[in-house]
């Protein structure tokens, strides 16, 4: 790690310069609020921002994407053979990323990316990826990063971390792509010396996080207890299983697989998928096991705050960057939920 | 307001002592300003938590198909036009509500505050009128009639068309406002700009259907968007498939549609969905003189055939 100064008045000639090497995505104002998208030659990321509506997660992880094309057509030699389609793994950074939601993009890696399973397209983009994550000096009431795993200048994630100082920036490079990224912008003015003001400035973000979950006791709960617990129809019930908390996350992973048919042509598609939908886990013989809404609003949760917990043993499959509590159109809020989890105890009333 | 919830507590109190219902649906402090939480209370001993303010925009008649309780819900004007709607629609029998009915003067539209303010808002209260929101060393006081959802702003039936206990006076209806102003624009475009206008309105809907599971219409088992066998629409966020949802759901809740708002309040990317549906409404109102959920005793002019039905349109 090593870290350098970027005055703002070079920033723009910086990122312009990176055009020409990677597609750039960054933040910009869509409407009444800001989202990640793609930039345009010479468009900038407008980083005064504190949190995109929708996770940048799609920049690896589009909502819906062709994996393959085939065609039914039975004179043609290779009917019904699935064929990928060819995918852009041309370099591409993200400017002005929130340090929690590349924390996020690592916490989703472990589905993707593991002994087990590699997913190629998942993969071979974040191979792809540069993150130049933007500290939050200002988090917001909503924000619980800290106590997430994360945190407002967490830089364990990202490949360049940038502390805004007013006139300039005072950045991370934290890896290898990081440091190929500023490179090729050219900044390379040394910031060791003020290295301790960023230390600062993240004390005072940090102090600045009013929003606290407790997750300490989660492991230790006995799942099937847990499972049963007396709150869920009460937390469940002002649910619509809309699926706004899940689509907005920057941690959930699920994904649903369509084949779609024009005529002779057809391509196999995936999709985001919701755990808050009655369809994710409906049987082809008409049974649901996770029949009402209950059930379902108990698995995002119990997901998130428990079976992950356990599995990974790495924390909660949260980053605490707060969209789901904020759009939730019927409040209901994770944090109020893993508290409950968190406290509970067979046969204590707790909601 | 306080008073308000005050009265609310106490027929939920009575009614759950009494043993009148099993259960009181309203509404909990939210963890957050400007927006409170449905819920239900079914222990006497714990109504104090009830609230009601002018964020209780959520449509509590979605909370009722195929329960089988006996239920006190709290109604607003659009949600009593709702439980009407499900009860001429078996989706509740009337015997099994006791309607608390809440005389409404608006729900207010978060976002709309939060972008007039501009800045974080940490606590909201409200008295005579006027929103007072704080946040991080200001305090700024809005005019609540400028922040509320576009719905009540043009709200003619802010008073519960049917209840079993009113908790005040009646409000006063609002008469001088034009409910199809925007309808009329849209009208008035040639077509290409009908289009465009349409276009834009769904550019970036994420097919979360929050505005179709908010809306207490859409309560079929299983939704056309979500049969397989047939499959009628794609999954994709393709715009075809996004356009085809929107435009029949709309038509789903042709003569149904109540103009509650509940549907563009859940959108979380803030799509005015009510823009197709405002349409229909239009039309009922002028082909039928139907204003959906008024009375249980009118059948709603799709299920129904009248000799003098207009029939102008499909000549
Ligand atoms: S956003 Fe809220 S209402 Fe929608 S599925 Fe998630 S928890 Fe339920
Ligand atoms: S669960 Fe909510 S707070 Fe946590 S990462 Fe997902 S959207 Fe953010
Ligand atoms: S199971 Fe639900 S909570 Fe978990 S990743 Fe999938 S959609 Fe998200
Ligand atoms: S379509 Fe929208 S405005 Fe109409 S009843 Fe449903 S939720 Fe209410
Ligand atoms: S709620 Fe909004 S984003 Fe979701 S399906 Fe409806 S219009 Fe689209």
């Amino acid at each position: 790690m090593r870290v350098i100064k970027i005055d703002k008045k070079d920033w723009e000639s910086g990122v312009e310069k990176l055009s020409g090497d990677y597609s750039l995505y960054g933040p910009v104002k869509q409407g009444a609020f800001h989202n990640f998208a793609p930039l345009e030659k010479g468009q900038m990321p407008d980083l005064d921002y504190v949190n995109t509506r929708l996770s940048p997660k799609s920049v690896v992880y589009p909502q819906c994407e062709t994996m393959f094309e085939y065609t039914l057509d039975e004179n043609q030699p290779d009917h019904h053979v699935n064929k990928e389609i060819p995918k852009d793994y041309s370099p591409r950074a993200i400017l002005g990323i929130r340090p929690c939601d590349v924390k996020a993009i690592d916490l989703v890696n472990i589905n993707f990316d593991n002994p087990q399973y590699q997913d190629p397209w998942w993969v071979q983009r974040r191979a792809a990826l540069t993150t130049v994550a933007l500290a939050c000096n200002n988090p917001c009431s909503t924000c619980f990063c800290t106590t997430a795993g994360t945190g407002p200048f967490d830089d364990s994630s990202a490949d360049v971390l940038l502390a805004d100082m007013g006139d300039y920036y005072l950045a991370k490079v934290m890896t290898e792509k990081g440091e190929a990224l500023v490179g090729k912008a050219g900044f390379d003015q040394d910031g060791s010396a003020e290295a301790g003001a960023i230390d600062d400035a993240a004390k005072a973000a940090e102090a600045k996080i009013t929003s606290k979950i407790e997750t300490g006791k989660l492991g230790d709960k006995v799942t099937t207890e847990l499972y049963d617990a007396d709150f869920w129809e009460d937390i469940a019930f002002a649910c619509i299983n809309c699926g706004t908390c899940t689509y907005l996350c920057p941690t959930c992973w699920c994904f649903d697989i369509q084949d779609e048919v024009q005529g002779s042509d057809g391509c196999r598609m995936r999709n985001w998928d919701t755990c808050m939908s009655a369809l994710f886990t409906l049987h082809g013989t008409g049974h649901n096991p996770r029949p009402n809404k209950t059930a379902r609003v108990r698995q995002r949760f119990m997901h998130k705050l428990k079976y992950y917990v356990d599995k990974y043993e790495n924390g909660i499959a949260c980053v605490g960057c707060g969209r789901c509590v904020q759009q939730c159109p019927v409040n209901i809020d994770i944090r109020r939920v893993c508290d409950l989890m968190n406290r509970f105890e067979p046969g204590k009333e707790c909601a | 307001m306080s008073e308000y919830a005050e009265k609310i507590r106490g027929i939920a109190k009575k009614l759950l002592d009494d043993g009148t219902v099993d259960m009181v649906i309203g509404f909990r402090k939210g963890t957050m300003p400007l927006i409170n939480e449905p819920c239900f209370v079914k222990d006497a001993a714990k109504v104090d938590a009830l609230v009601w303010d002018s964020s209780c925009g959520v449509n509590l008649a979605n909370y009722l198909p195929k329960r089988k309780e006996k239920i006190g819900v709290v109604a607003k004007g659009c949600d009593s036009r709702n439980i009407v709607t499900h009860i001429v629609e078996n989706q509740i029998t009337r015997e099994q509500l006791y309607i608390i009915g809440v005389p409404c003067t608006g729900m207010v539209d978060r976002r709309k505050i939060r972008l007039a303010v501009g800045k974080e808002i940490l606590s909201v209260s409200e008295a005579d009128g006027k929103i007072t929101v704080t946040g991080d060393g200001y305090e700024e006081v809005l005019d609540k009639q400028e922040m509320l959802q576009d719905n009540c702003a043009i709200c003619i039936h802010r008073n519960p068309v049917i209840s079993d206990e009113v908790i005040a006076d009646p409000v006063e209806e609002q008469t001088d406002v034009d409910r199809y102003a925007d309808v009329k624009a849209v009208e008035a475009m040639d077509p290409e700009a009908r289009w465009n206008h349409f276009e834009q309105l769904l550019d970036g809907c994420i097919r979360c259907y929050a505005c179709r599971n908010a809306c207490p219409l859409c309560y079929c088992p299983t939704c056309f968007v979500d049969e397989s066998q047939p499959q009628w629409v794609g999954k994709s966020v393709d715009k075809t498939d996004t356009r085809t949802f929107h435009f029949l759901r709309a038509y789903h809740c042709a003569g149904r549609c109540t103009d509650c708002g509940a549907c563009e309040r859940a959108c979380p990317v803030g799509i005015p969905v009510r823009q197709f549906t405002k349409k229909l409404e239009k039309d009922c109102k002028e082909l039928f003189d139907w204003e959906a959920g008024m009375s249980l005793d009118v059948r709603p002019p799709l299920d129904t055939y009248r000799p003098e039905d207009p029939d102008e349109f499909i000549k």
